[in-house]
């Protein structure tokens, strides 16, 4: 078996990744820093990013003021220690950024313009256009062409980590292009391999976003934490899932009923205005509105589509110079997938599976328990989202907390042991478990592509936007099966080159243990909090559950979840209040 | 309308097929479904050995190109409707070496774009402690229409020159070059002049536009070019006659 060896290694090469390669390359430009991707760099899911990055740079705005709104945001299950070092990183984070070439939106003088976004208070979101990951990653991406200590690994599909002596020292992973199985050693390992909305039928998120880095650290030993907290963004096309971003509200679109009413005002987010309110009504926080489509569709004061009930995005009274120059992407969007041009016409929309709150814990500087092993980005819970998190935040946080973990890690590598030999013999095993379970397997009798159907229709109906403990038990108790179903699986492919049959069968084992993770933390967390819902208990418990959920997995495979206390400095918990008494607070 | 439509999807293994040959599937024609959607139903419910690469589905990733009737498509953006009923024909992108199936290798490129020095290049780094860059609407403008490509592929395996002379840098790794000789904030394009000025990086291309004309983010690679090509001639000039630098 090949084996090549370097200093630090990343698994994913998305926004977190490439940040956190340039970050181990200017600490230390002797490291040697591998980035392992399944996809070219600049085809990972940061691209799809729309909307913006917070971070606090106009002078009406202040630190406080954005770590209180991620904090109440996050209703209270935010780490605020974590959460001051976000906001006082995050702009210079993006100046950063700025600096490297990245095609920000600009004011007529020259300087950095902001937005308004969903649950911040003051206008604070930098903007390439309604494009702004793709520009971020694409930015960071040539970015890390010129560092001569970053080698690539392109297309190749982490399967392992290797653990020994109580350290991560590196991956098996395959290469698409040949079917090579090899080590990759390291003395260090970043996870930035993203969220995993895949598990769901109904997701914005790409085909590749399906947990691989949540499994990896899960079965290795290192504990997943807060995975009941899944964001759902209330504006998707129907069919595609495809994002209409918040942005479209924030420029001051409006979301009504099939009354043509903006039924927001119903559910304690304020009162309707003609021009954008922050922190109020379609400005509100996505976890409410998401909820509140769920309390629209029970009144039966939803539209019918072919795709179930949606409701209706309003950009028209906006016209169409605005649209062009703030939304180009939402046209083009909405033109090309949904035959509606938003200048003219409604725009239907429905909740949408979008962002994983949780993620592999980890400390504020990226490390998790289990020594050597590294994550940031949506991989990861900091926990800066709590229980929910706030639209433009999430790239901030890549910048913020892949640089941090660049950092971590390169330490980490600086003074670390030399690998250990016998992580060879685990490889092998690992080949052999790969060739022996799928390529040479001719006896499995189960589709990967169904049980993946039904592991999607079983996260929709048990763990959707409002749960119970009988939805869950059900959930957790066909998940369970669908993981024994799985040992049987039969590929229609069992050649070496570019086997992408193999990759789904993969994916699907890393995609049923971060479900079962979720449905197990969910059953436990008996209370309503932020994206969690309980009907059986539709209070917030801060007795009980102001706590972090941390879940493990047992020798059997099975979750088990423990709890960690949130990390209090300056804001006690308190109501989220959205609407009007929040501008009144803001004035006093 | 039928509801099947029929798809002959080109198909080849290296480590079976000498050359590649087509094959035909049967799907549910669906008035909402893209190429891609048949593509997928295809992996999921007939021959899960179908190889072709996707992500995002939403036009941004730059992963799904393919010919599709021989057009350079994006295929999460092509719609089964607009060729029904009649039979829909998919390959790989054209000008590349064929991996497998619908999946081209793309190193070359990878190799010539970052020959480019696709990054910000100052002479003197302002501390980020001291913000941003100023840059205006109109700098900004100057230049982000070439900061739109997605590096889908298509446009080289649109381009006749690049078909022909492998040696040519092809139109995306151009018009990224040009994203950064043209950004105000940029101090690089002496140092990406003697990349960009070769004869096989710009003066091959013979400005047939086709680059231009299947980008789907309107790049308008050609533009960049000419654009180019105007600028590298301009300074030969300056070089002949104010051998002491015109800048």
């Amino acid at each position: 078996m090949d084996v090549t060896t370097h200093d630090v290694l990343l698994v994913g090469g998305g926004g977190a990744g490439l940040r956190a390669a340039i970050a181990v390359s200017e600490l230390n430009p002797n490291l040697k820093i591998a980035v392992v991707s399944k996809v070219y760099p600049m085809r990972s899911h940061t691209v799809s990013a729309e909307g913006g990055a917070a971070g606090v740079i106009k002078s009406d705005d202040s630190l406080d003021e954005h770590a209180y709104d991620t904090i109440s945001g996050g209703d209270w299950l935010c780490d605020q220690d974590a959460v001051e070092a976000f906001v006082n990183e995050a702009p210079q984070e993006l100046l950063q950024l700025e600096h490297w070439g990245c095609p920000w939106s600009r004011q007529d003088d020259g300087h950095i313009a902001v937005r308004p976004f969903g649950g911040m208070k003051k206008m604070r979101t930098w903007f390439a256009a309604d494009k702004t990951g793709f520009h971020m990653l694409h930015t960071l991406f040539q970015t890390t062409m010129k560092y001569n200590s970053i080698f690539r690994y392109d297309e190749w599909f982490v399967t392992k980590l290797l653990v020994d002596d109580g350290r991560v020292q590196g991956v098996v992973a395959i290469e698409l292009m040949s079917g090579k199985i090899q080590a990759i050693t390291a003395k260090s390992v970043i996870l930035c391999a993203g969220g995993c909305g895949r598990v769901f039928p109904f997701t914005t998120n790409a085909s590749i976003k399906t947990g691989d880095g949540m499994g990896l650290a899960y079965r290795a030993g290192a504990p997943l934490k807060d995975m009941e907290f899944i964001q759902y963004h209330p504006t998707g096309l129907p069919f595609t899932g495809i994002l209409i971003t918040e942005a479209a509200r924030a420029e001051g679109g409006y979301l009504v009923n099939k009354d043509g009413y903006r039924y927001l005002q119903d559910y304690n987010l304020g009162t309707p205005t003609a021009k954008p309110v922050l922190r109020s009504m379609e400005l509100g926080p996505r976890d409410r509105l998401s909820q509140a489509f769920v309390k629209e569709q029970e009144k039966g004061r939803t539209i019918d589509g072919p795709y179930g009930p949606v409701v209706h995005l309003d950009l028209r009274h906006l016209g169409e110079k605005l649209i062009n120059a703030k939304l180009p992407f939402v046209r083009e969007l909405c033109t090309k997938y949904q035959n509606v041009d938003p200048v003219h016409e409604l725009i239907p929309v429905r909740p949408v599976i979008h962002y994983m709150m949780g993620g592999v814990s980890t400390d504020i500087n990226g490390a998790t328990p289990l020594p050597g092993l590294f994550a940031a980005g949506e991989v990861a819970c900091v926990s800066i989202n709590g229980a929910n998190r706030l639209g433009s935040n999430s790239l901030p946080e890549l910048l913020v907390f892949g640089a941090r973990a660049g950092k971590a890690a390169a330490e980490f590598a600086s003074s670390a042991k030399p690998i250990s030999n016998s992580i060879l013999a685990q490889a092998f095993d690992e080949q052999r478990r790969i060739e022996n379970q799928f390529l040479r397997n001719t006896t499995g009798r189960e589709r990967t592509s169904t049980i993946r159907e039904e592991m999607q229709q079983t996260m929709e109906t048990s763990a959707g936007i409002y749960r119970t403990e009988s939805s869950l038990a059900a959930g957790a108790k066909t998940l369970r099966h669908l993981q024994e179903r799985s040992d049987n699986l039969a590929l229609d492919d069992h050649s070496l080159t570019f086997n992408t049959d193999l990759v789904a069968a993969l994916e699907l084992s890393f995609m049923l243990d971060v479900a079962e993770s979720m449905v197990q933390s969910a059953l436990q967390r008996t209370e309503s909090r932020g994206a969690h819902q309980r009907t059986d208990f539709p209070k917030r418990n801060d007795e009980k559950f102001l706590a972090h959920s941390v879940v493990f997995r047992a020798a059997d495979g099975r979750p088990r979840v423990e709890y960690l206390p949130v990390r209090i400095t300056r804001w006690p918990p308190g109501e989220r209040v959205y609407g009007q008494p929040a501008q009144k607070a803001s004035a006093s | 309308m039928a509801d099947t439509i029929k798809l002959e999807i080109s198909r080849y293994s290296p480590e079976t097929d000498a050359a590649p040959h087509f094959q035909s599937f049967e799907v549910p024609f669906r008035r909402d479904w893209v190429v891609l959607d048949a593509l997928n139903y295809i992996k999921d419910k007939q021959d899960g050995s179908l190889t072709y690469r996707w992500s995002c589905r939403m036009g941004i990733c730059g992963s799904c190109g393919m010919l599709v009737n021989g057009e350079p498509k994006l295929t999460c953006a092509t719609f089964l409707a607009d060729y029904a009923p009649a039979s829909i024909r998919v390959e790989p992108l054209r000008n590349f070496p064929i991996v497998r199936d619908l999946v081209i290798a793309m190193n070359d490129f990878m190799r010539k774009f970052q020959k480019m020095k696709p990054w910000l290049i100052r002479k003197e780094e302002k501390p980020v402690s001291e913000g941003e860059y100023l840059q205006t609407p109109e700098q900004l403008d100057a230049y982000k229409q070439f900061s739109m490509c997605i590096n889908c592929m298509l446009c080289y395996a649109a381009c006749p020159v690049y078909g022909l002379d492998p040696l040519f840098a092809g139109p995306a790794a151009i018009a990224l070059a040009q994203r950064y000789n043209l950004d105000s904030r940029d101090q690089g394009a002496k140092d990406r002049f003697p990349v960009l000025s070769q004869h096989d990086a710009i003066w091959g291309c013979t400005f047939v536009g086709e680059c231009t004309r299947v980008c789907p983010k309107h790049v308008d690679p050609a533009g960049a070019i000419q654009q180019y090509k105007l600028t590298a001639a301009l300074d030969w000039v300056k070089s002949v006659v104010m051998p002491w630098g015109g800048k």
